[in-house]
């Protein structure tokens, strides 16, 4: 039995500790707003934060996370979680959108280290999402929205 | 395509439109009177619509007693914010508040007609019928309101959910409580209704938030992989080395027995034939099904292309564009045998294209639940009209007791236009007797992807004595997805002899004025054994628009004149380049007016750095009847010793006509042009032992974010008919990019993806 924090809250899952961290979020909890893109941690899809950084769910094995803190796009509380919430909205960023919950957690661990990026820095920082509908430029803008908000 | 299009609006204009009470509320549908049924009873019985044996009626939209509208959505949400851009078209007519409107994406009833969403058809299939339905409510609503007031109806005005005259005003809420508002109107009636002019409408044209983007944005929206059913198991494909033809001979799961949650291993027969050779891993969880999936010894006796290479492909395709005697008819102008026997001069080219894959982020998954005789079907899906017979005959049932039901979908680009891994799950959820899940992973999810197959296309220019162009003969080599999935949509050759894939030529039949011109459209038949050939987005013309404006850009090289000015001279809106209305009113004229205005924006013809150049390439979108006018430029640098491109920048000039959803339009647009860049510098998949061998991010590179290049998109603002809008900016820019490499650096690029 493996315990760790989700969103705030203890859990515990009775899989195998090399069960991929994404499965038990989404299928063990119920959490379904983490995604499952390419299994081998090069779409981001699955971003979740393990301890506040950004993290690959899809090959994060659960015994991994034990005792530590883990949060979903359902639980980010930051400021630069709402910011970029916001930003997601008013930019209007989303089309098929399922990437956009590890995008947005990409950019929020991004964000809480740079708080004032330069476009080539969230271009780089940004690099191992995948967008397939490709609305990279509207991702681009609403991280640069939010981080200014941040600093306002 | 067109005909598909055609189909549709008229479909429905047939009907009778519907204004009844339901409960506290008011519901407007369209809808065929049943024989016995009296169109008072109907309108009586389209409250309790769905119970109803007299009369089903399509609701497009009800509004509640608080005044709340609700847009029943039959179009798939994959990206390009349907729902939004169809409910603001009813929203503008019926004159409510935008805040008042919600959306739902519905599920398969027969009662909506034929579903597809794909060919950027829905708002030029939907515009002028919703339209009609909005002003037929926007009547009721002022009628019975002014009733209410005690007004002249022609005196009142409705905006904002409101019927205001005389300095009173009612609300719809009020209307719906206490109004009349019982009503039909006769097809004549719907016609006539008074649709609102351009500068009328308040949100037509104008920026809304899209309804879908909060639950996106809060990882809320519920797409089908989502979704679970008490008592479900999950299902792991076991896919056979070839597409078809391929047999199982052993299964082997003792080493799957020790792995907690495996159920069993099922070997499926599908009597559509779908599925050949197919196993699925059933487990408790989806981590123990793809564990047990590993563990799990299949074996085949390969069908007969587990040989199959990209090169088999191309090369039969080389072959079949040669062979003038090949294939289908498609455009036969003026005498091009004749040209080219008398010409002075010849000029030839061949272009080819790679497989690609359609890479969904969301991969193929589906949840199937039997219950009282009914098959429910829990997934997101473009084409449910396609894949409904389709699943009647692998379960042998009525299609009638089949329902899809439809979720947000994690990309579409027309993978999902087939619904192929319903039939697994459903075959195994009716002999378990319980709800099963099926989920790809990705490699297995490429392997069976409906790629866009390989291509191969060959021009044959003649010149007369003067050097002038006299005729130009164009051949195209394919796998055709209509062939495989939708048969009964080829349409016949121009000369009568043989049927063909309109998907798979459309761009060829282009706007440039030429005296002759002739275009055969060839099943390169290797590719259709090998793999079952999709529709991607951008389709037909994403493919055959880069060999047309490519061998455009080597003609004017070779007569030494500028890429644009040829084009232009040929863009005369002459003869059956003139266009009609509604959907191409002034014809290749709006063609030459977006190139000129790319050509002022870009600076085109500026003197540039040495290694840098900037090409040029127009479409007409999806098919000629429903043109979406595109001219791009592109602007490269390249590294002839490095051999490498760096693309620096995109610009397109765009008339779709009216633009329904302005920033929606642009979102799309910005994606599609995208699009185009990743497939013409970063996709490309090859075929090898009859597979698709790059099955994952590893070896498939979709574009990222660092290599976006800077994107200037240019809408032109007019009030036609709208097109449409979510493929055809793909199409312009690889040949853009490859014609700006030939510029910048003398090199030619003929083969798709681009690689120096």
């Amino acid at each position: 039995m493996i315990e760790f924090k989700l969103n705030g809250e203890s859990v515990t899952s009775e899989s195998a500790p090399d069960t991929p961290l994404l499965w038990v979020i989404r299928d063990e909890l119920k959490l379904k707003g983490t995604k499952f893109g390419c299994g081998i941690a090069l779409c981001g899809a699955c971003t979740v934060h393990v301890n506040g950084t950004a993290t690959r769910s899809c090959v994060t094995p659960i015994s991994a996370v034990a005792r530590r803190t883990v949060t979903t796009i359902e639980g980010l509380e930051t400021a630069a979680g709402h910011a970029l919430r916001e930003a997601w909205v008013s930019e209007q960023v989303p089309q098929c959108g399922y990437c956009q919950s590890g995008q947005i957690m990409q950019a929020a661990s991004f964000l809480a280290d740079v708080s004032d990026p330069t476009d080539d820095e969230i271009s780089s920082a940004m690099n191992g999402n995948l967008c397939r509908c490709m609305a990279y430029k509207r991702i681009h803008k609403a991280i640069k929205v939010a981080a200014s908000g941040e600093g306002a | 395509m067109a005909m598909l299009a055609e189909k549709f609006s008229g479909a429905v204009s047939r009907r009778t439109f519907l204004a009844g009470s339901a409960g506290a509320g008011l519901i407007m549908g369209l809808g065929t009177v049943l024989p016995g049924c009296s169109r008072e009873e109907a309108v009586s019985d389209i409250g309790t619509a769905a119970a109803s044996r007299s009369f089903a009626p399509t609701v497009w939209f009800e509004m509640d007693a608080e005044g709340g509208v609700l847009v029943n959505v039959a179009k798939a949400e994959m990206g390009q914010h349907v729902g939004t851009a169809l409910a603001r078209i009813i929203a503008d007519e019926l004159g409510a508040s935008w805040s008042d409107i919600r959306i739902e994406h519905v599920d398969s009833d027969p009662k909506w007609g034929y579903m597809v969403t794909g060919g950027s058809w829905s708002v030029f299939t939907t515009f002028a019928m919703l339209s009609r339905a909005g002003a037929a409510g926007r009547t009721v609503l002022r009628d019975a309101g002014a009733a209410l007031l005690g007004v002249d109806p022609a005196s009142c005005s409705v905006e904002r959910s409101h019927v205001s005259a005389n300095g009173q005003e009612i609300s719809f809420a009020e209307i719906v409580q206490k109004g009349d508002i019982s009503r039909t109107f006769s097809v004549e009636e719907l016609e006539a209704m008074p649709i609102k002019a351009a500068a009328e409408r308040r949100y037509i044209g104008r920026d809304v938030r899209a309804h879908d983007i909060p639950a996106k944005s809060t990882g809320r929206a519920v797409y089908g992989i989502d979704v679970e059913l008490p008592g479900m198991v999950y299902a792991h494909p076991l896919l056979p080395p070839t597409r078809y033809g391929s047999s199982i001979t052993e299964v082997d799961d003792r080493a799957a027995r020790d792995i907690p949650g495996y159920k069993e291993t099922m070997v499926l027969t599908d009597p559509s034939e779908t599925l050949q050779g197919w196993a699925i891993v059933i487990a408790d969880t989806y981590v123990s099904a793809m564990q047990a999936a590993k563990a799990v010894s299949v074996t085949w006796e390969p069908g007969p292309t587990a040989g199959v290479s990209e090169a088999d492909i191309i090369n039969e395709g080389e072959r079949l564009a040669a062979d003038k005697s090949s294939g289908v008819l498609v455009v036969d102008d003026g005498d091009v045998a004749s040209v080219h026997a008398a010409a002075s001069g010849t000029y030839s080219a061949t272009y080819r294209t790679s497989s690609a894959l359609h890479f969904t982020l969301e991969p193929a998954n589906a949840l199937v639940e039997f219950q009282d005789g009914v098959c429910h079907i829990h997934a997101g899906n473009q084409w449910q009209s396609l894949i409904l017979p389709v699943l009647a005959k692998a379960l042998d049932m009525a299609e009638t007791d089949i329902v899809i039901h439809q979720y947000y979908l994690g990309g579409g680009f027309g993978r999902r236009l087939w619904g192929d891994q319903m039939i697994p799950a459903a075959l195994a959820a009716r002999e378990l007797s319980r709800p099963v899940k099926i989920v790809f992973q990705r490699a297995d999810d490429s392997r069976f992807d409906c790629v866009r197959s390989a291509s191969v296309q060959q021009f044959d220019a003649s010149f007369g004595a003067d050097g002038a162009l006299t005729g130009i003969e164009h051949a195209a080599a394919a796998g055709w997805p209509t062939l495989s999935m939708a048969p009964g949509f080829l349409v016949d050759g121009v000369d009568g002899k043989g049927k063909y894939d309109a998907f798979s030529i459309s761009g060829a039949d282009h706007w440039y004025t030429l005296p002759n011109h002739r275009v055969r459209a060839i099943n390169n038949d290797l590719a259709q054994k090998t793999f079952l050939p999709g529709w991607l987005r951008s389709v037909g013309p994403g493919w055959v628009g880069w060999g047309v404006e490519s061998f455009m850009d080597e003609l004017a090289v070779a007569a030494g004149e500028d890429p644009i000015e040829v084009r232009l001279a040929r863009l005369d809106g002459a003869g059956k380049n003139a266009g009609k209305a509604p959907e191409s009113v002034n014809g290749a004229l709006r063609l030459r007016a977006v190139l000129e205005d790319v050509r002022d924006r870009c600076n085109w013809g500026a003197s540039l750095p040495e290694g840098e150049g900037m090409g040029v390439a127009v479409c007409h979108g999806q098919e000629r009847t429903m043109p979406t006018w595109i001219a791009c430029v592109a602007h490269v640098a390249v590294d002839k010793e490095a051999k490498t491109v760096k693309l620096k920048k995109i610009w397109q000039s765009i008339d779709c006509g009216t633009v329904v959803h302005p920033d929606g339009a642009l979102a799309q647009a910005e994606g599609a042009a995208l699009w185009g860049v990743s497939l013409a510098l970063h996709e490309g998949a090859t075929f090898q032992d009859g597979q698709v061998s790059e099955r994952n991010l590893d070896a498939y590179t979709p574009l990222r974010m660092a290599d976006v290049p800077e994107l200037d998109i240019h809408f032109m603002e007019n009030t036609e008919f709208p097109t449409g809008l979510g493929e055809p900016p793909v199409i312009p820019v690889a040949p853009a990019i490859a014609n700006a490499i030939y510029a910048a650096s003398g090199i030619r690029i003929r083969n798709l993806p681009i690689r120096l």
